[in-house]
């Protein structure tokens, strides 16, 4: 097992002579004193810094005190900043007063002679074993059944045991989904005629006030009416950008749905979700700050670069009587992460 | 001696009448609101005195006539403003084109930075330096610029105006050091990558909002020192370099034998 | 006998009569634990679990762990009249309006990146000297466990006060829910109650945070210090240590006065770091809505190794087959690997015992050089962690060095492969070097610098033999060997039954024990010695001729 064993083991050596197999060990090597242990006035000395390493601990927690009652928070930055300091840095040093204390006690002062004390092996002792497994062979005997008849009996204990949990963890997975509706992943509250509006501000956008490298943050239109307008904002928030009309490149079918090189496409990145809210002016792009997906908005903002795979979904807009911008509809696709059944 | 009276129906009353409401309509209003025109306005040296300085310094990229060139674009109709924050935050005159202006030392003195502002105002109009009012951050409502700041900013600048990074080595700026007057120049005119915030997208007063907001950040944070202001990828650095480092130092020093 | 023994005694008597305490106290009192500073690892992460129960407390009176919306009307200048949660709000009004608030937020938060920070080193400290191996198995998969659930608390934790930061986090959480084949959209639905963000979010997570996974946490680490107890702490090597003794210091006094105090100094770190440096600063991100994003973007450190894998997959490994969408660019990175990799760790001692054969228990440590394949296998998980950490903060390290994080991201994708396979290389060859310098110090001593002169004209540097106990450190261990398999065919050349696997295991032995330096025997030592009689030279002062001394052509000529 290790060096004790295998040393007396004798082999020979290029000279002839014979060899232990392995070296031994040396043993505990000699205890060195320290300089407390020979000199009383060391000791004394020691003793003195941990008193005053105790005495320091006080004198922070009295710290502590004062300036939670003397120095209020107050209202400005540099007043909570100040508050916040001295507290903590005078919490720090009663804290630190003890353990530097302690550990300085056990260095300096406390025996430290090494100490031996034997290992056994994990395994309990034969007599132990064989103490237990007649336990378990007496427990097998009063159970009362037989060696034959443990099928039926474990069978319907392991059923019946196995189907309790179900009475736990139906309800509880049943009711914790809420309507377990998914299909509202699909739709969003844009309709035709809905007005597009600032973010988070909610008044109306109309199409003079997007020039050509502006980018507006937009809600739907009577956003805060909605019955639950958090998860409706965050399906339904876009961008809205103003290129010029010749640095767009739309696919035929949705050349209708942008007005005059302005387009809007939703604000959830096709990845897992986060906003995707930087617009570059002069490239076109826009980059999403979680994961770095960068999409083309002169090209139907498909991916350039980073882990998103689909480009994100456009808003069809137009203008309504008043030159405001208004959706023609909802999006033509579940808008933000891909799911399982997005395509279904 | 006719009364003054006899006066008041001159046929010529009316129009003088009408001149005079005007005239204190027009300067009581102008008072009141402080238009967007600079301190003093622009007179023809100045704008002599600029097209000399854009002709020696500008031109070659943009052009004799700043009708642009395949370098750079055309600033008719960027207005003074644009002029007042690219040349006022030394980003131009650039060292070499290209996507990112980064702020070198300025290069010009202020007033010759408003004779170019005036050059380049003159050959179209576009939007203009704002008032000392209009930047003011003691007159903006900082709890409402955090909340415009929050949707329109912070993915590039950073929550606090720490700066960012944007894609293939371009960067949003911190802005600790910003001035007010450039900041609101920046808004409006979309400087490089950053997009336009027009006054019908973020009006004038919004824009004082944010100032005061990114102002009102300069006093630092009231937990302490921010580490600049990075979020968790300095805190965990921290916290293995310093605090870890400090508790295994701990354990060494405990473990040690004393002497 | 003075008032304090009086006392002691009655108390002790007290307690024995009604709980039979005494033979407890008696083996448990002067239990002997072994003495070294990576020892204390394990127990930083037991004391910030302590002062993030504390501190957790005190949040706890305070927190409104509700989504309801309200509006602000404390003292923050910049946040006033917001529209925001609850939760967001109390948090603010526990920074600012509680006295102490701040700080104990503050400490709870350093807290639990220092938690985190110490169970990892922790673990690789057990890893490095092969702590896990019999009969510590068990003890292992609890800690890995522990580690699991320590990620969770820290995500459920800064995700409470529902900001910008932490709730886009949360959005984040919910994509990698629903990119899950079959079942992600419901998952999604699961986790917060309906559709995204819900109602029920925050109010889940307090009470995972606060109550399920403290209390499993309390459990395990119940039964992981009950089972250092019962097997005794291991020890590094050294004189007089084996593996059939402990030798270190009594509990009582000495490791209840080091450990004891070593609590108040981790307190006393935790307290400094939240008294002088900000964290998590709600206030500046503001409360949580689906639109606003903050440049800088990141989870706390712990959960960097998930983000850094998400910025780094591309997005045509995600594809639509039979009309299903595949979403392997969040899976892989986010479900996959994970999996894969913390199965693998919780499973290692099993790995490594079935490659090695090795059925005995083990107490004393090994040296991280006698064990390279499993050190080159660390250092190779630490590497990986490491870049994708890198490569989560890769827009912090654009702005900072002036780099394109495009560029970035395309050099982290080459290295997270190349990377760990290049660190397992060099860690190996690192290793079994520093195991030949072990082999050279100990047969040929350490070199003085004293340079001798011959007469003949021959300089010779003296060497200083090892003593005893240096020696014993270099030689003690037993380095493990590949696997004997019986061979195919037995002696009439019939096929054995079950040859495969046993081929399969001895491959894998092989490539963890088929590089090795063995130990320097006494045999050796002694050849060397025989011929280098100027090595161990140790009185000589004078420059007469020296027996047995051997010219160097002839010395390297014998040597090994």
């Amino acid at each position: 097992m290790n060096a004790d064993d295998s040393s007396k083991d004798l082999v020979v050596g290029t000279d002839g002579e014979k060899y232990p197999a392995r070296f031994a060990d040396p043993g505990l090597p000699e205890h060195r004193d320290r300089l407390a242990d020979r000199d009383p006035a060391a000791a004394k000395r020691a003793e003195r810094q941990v008193a005053v390493l105790f005495g320091l601990s006080a004198l922070g927690t009295i710290g502590f005190l004062l300036a939670y009652f003397l120095v209020p928070p107050g209202q400005s930055v540099s007043s909570i900043r100040l508050s916040n300091l001295l507290l903590g840095l005078s919490l720090s040093l009663g804290m630190l007063g003890v353990g530097l204390g302690a550990v300085h006690w056990a260095k300096t002062l406390m025996s430290d002679h090494e100490r031996v004390e034997e290992r056994h092996p994990q395994r309990s002792i034969d007599a132990d074993r064989a103490g237990a497994i007649a336990a378990l062979k007496a427990v097998a005997a009063d159970s009362g059944v037989g060696v034959g008849r443990r099928g039926l009996l474990k069978g319907a204990l392991i059923g019946a045991i196995g189907l309790l949990p179900l009475s736990i963890a139906v309800p509880l997975i049943g009711n914790v989904g809420g309507d377990w509706d998914t299909n509202k992943f699909r739709h969003t509250i844009w309709r035709a005629g809905r007005r597009l509006a600032r973010d988070p501000s909610g008044t109306a956008i109309k199409a003079t006030d997007v020039t050509i490298g502006s980018v507006f943050h937009v809600i739907p239109e009577g956003l805060e009416a909605e019955a639950h307008p958090l998860e409706e904002k965050a399906k339904a928030v876009v961008l809205l950008i103003r290129l010029d009309p010749r640095d767009l490149n739309e696919a035929p079918e949705k050349k209708s749905w942008s007005y005059y090189g302005i387009v809007a496409y939703s604000k959830i990145c096709t990845h897992v979700g986060c906003p995707v809210a930087l617009y570059e002016q002069q490239t076109h792009h826009l980059l999403c700050p979680c994961h770095q997906s960068t999409f083309d908005v002169s090209n139907g903002a498909k991916v350039v670069f980073g882990p998103a795979r689909r480009p994100l979904p456009q808003l069809p807009i137009a203008v309504d009587a008043e030159g405001y911008l208004v959706a023609q509809s909802d999006f033509h696709e579940p808008i933000g992460p891909s799911y399982w059944e997005r395509l279904k | 001696m006719k009364a003054l009276g006899a006066h008041r129906y001159h046929r010529f009353a009316p129009v003088a009448l009408l001149l005079l409401a005007l005239l204190a309509i027009g300067s009581g209003y102008a008072a009141l609101t402080g238009g967007p025109a600079a301190a003093a306005a622009p007179t023809a040296d100045d704008i002599a005195a600029g097209s000399q300085l854009f002709r020696a310094n500008c031109a070659t990229c943009h052009g004799p006539n700043a009708s642009g060139s395949r370098n750079a674009p055309a600033l008719i109709g960027v207005g003074a403003a644009a002029v007042d924050f690219q040349v006022g935050t030394g980003r131009m005159p650039m060292k070499a084109s290209g996507p990112q202006a980064l702020t070198k030392p300025v290069q010009f003195d202020q007033q010759q930075i408003d004779q170019l502002a005036a050059y380049v105002a003159s050959l179209g109009a576009g939007p203009a330096v704002p008032t000392v009012e209009q930047v003011d951050p003691t007159l903006g409502n900082a709890a409402n610029g955090m909340a415009l700041f929050r949707t329109n900013c912070a993915m590039c600048h950073n929550a606090v105006g720490g700066g960012g990074a944007l894609s293939q080595g371009k960067f949003a700026p911190a802005l600790w050091t910003t001035t007010p007057t450039h900041i609101f120049e920046a808004m409006l005119t979309g400087p490089q990558s950053m997009p336009v915030f027009n006054n019908a997208n973020l009006s004038a007063a919004e824009k004082r909002d944010v100032i005061a907001y990114l102002v009102a950040q300069r006093e630092g944070s009231p937990g302490g020192t921010d580490l600049g202001s990075i979020g968790p990828v300095s805190e965990g650095l921290w916290v293995w370099v310093v605090g870890l480092g400090l508790l295994i130092g701990a354990a060494v020093w405990l473990g040690a034998k004393s002497s | 006998m003075s008032a304090t023994q009086r006392l002691a005694g009655g108390t002790a008597d007290y307690l024995d009569r009604r709980t039979g305490i005494g033979v407890a106290v008696k083996s448990i009192a002067r239990k002997i634990f072994p003495d070294h500073w990576s020892f204390l690892l394990g127990e930083m992460a037991l004391y910030s679990f302590v002062v993030l129960l504390i501190s957790g407390v005190f949040l706890a009176m305070f927190f409104v762990p509700s989504m309801n919306q309200t509006t602000y009307t404390g003292s923050f200048a910049t946040m006033h009249g917001v529209q925001m949660s609850e939760a967001f709000k109390s948090t603010l009004d526990l920074s600012f309006e509680v006295r102490g608030g701040l700080l104990m937020r503050q400490i709870h938060h350093w807290a639990a990146l220092l938690f985190m920070a110490s169970i990892v080193t922790h673990m690789f400290r057990v890893f490095f000297t092969g702590a896990f191996r019999k009969p510590r198995e068990i003890n292992w998969v609890v800690g890995s466990v522990l580690l699991t659930l320590g990620l969770l608390a820290g995500f459920s934790g800064y995700s409470l006060p529902d900001d910008v930061l932490s709730g886009n986090g949360l959005r984040i959480a919910d994509g990698v829910a629903r990119s899950i084949p079959v079942i992600g959209s419901y998952a999604s639905y699961l986790l917060f109650g309906g559709q995204f963000p819900g109602d029920a979010l925050i109010p889940r997570l307090f009470t995972v945070h606060v109550l399920l996974i403290p209390g499993l946490i309390l459990a395990l680490v119940g039964l992981h210090l009950l089972l250092v107890v019962l097997h005794k702490h291991t020890q590094y090597p050294g004189p007089g240590r084996s593996d059939r003794n402990v030798v270190g210091f009594p509990l009582f006094p000495v490791y209840v006065a080091k450990a004891g105090g070593f609590f108040f100094i981790v307190f006393a770190v935790t307290a400094l770091l939240a008294a002088t440096f900000t964290i998590n600063p709600i206030w500046s991100f503001g409360p949580y809505d689906p639109s606003p994003v903050s440049a800088g973007a990141q989870p706390d450190w712990y959960m960097l190794f998930l983000e850094g894998g998400l910025r780094l997959v591309p997005g045509w490994t995600e594809f639509e087959l039979g009309g299903f969408t595949w979403s392997f660019n969040i899976l892989i990175p986010g479900v996959i690997i994970p999996g894969i990799l913390f199965t693998a760790l919780a499973l290692y001692p099993f790995i490594e015992s079935w490659a090695t054969g090795d059925k005995r228990e083990h107490h004393v440590l090994e040296r991280p050089r006698n064990a390279p394949v499993r050190t080159g296998i660390g250092v190779a998980l630490i590497v990986s962690f490491l870049v994708l950490a890198l490569a989560g903060s890769n827009d912090v390290i654009a702005t900072h060095f002036h780099l394109s994080i495009n560029d970035i991201t395309k050099f982290f994708r080459v290295f997270i492969i190349l990377g760990p396979i290049l660190a397992f290389w060099l860690t190996k060859r690192l290793c079994l070097g520093l195991q030949r310098k072990d082999r050279e110090l100990v047969l040929h001593g350490h070199e003085t610098g004293r340079i001798l002169r011959f007469a003949d004209g021959e300089y010779v540097e003296v060497h200083k033999p090892l003593s005893a106990d240096e020696r014993w450190l270099r030689v003690q261990h037993e380095p493990s060997r590949p696997l004997q398999i019986a061979p195919e065919t037995n002696s009439r050349g019939v096929l054995r039954r079950g040859y495969r696997k046993d081929r399969i295991r001895q491959r894998v032995s092989q490539f963890f024990y088929q590089d090795r330096v063995e130990p320097v025997t006494p045999a050796e030592l002694a050849a060397a010695d025989a011929h280098g009689g100027h090595d161990a030279l140790d009185a000589v002062t004078g420059n007469a001729e020296i027996e047995g001394a051997v010219s160097p052509a002839e010395h390297a000529s014998q040597d090994q």
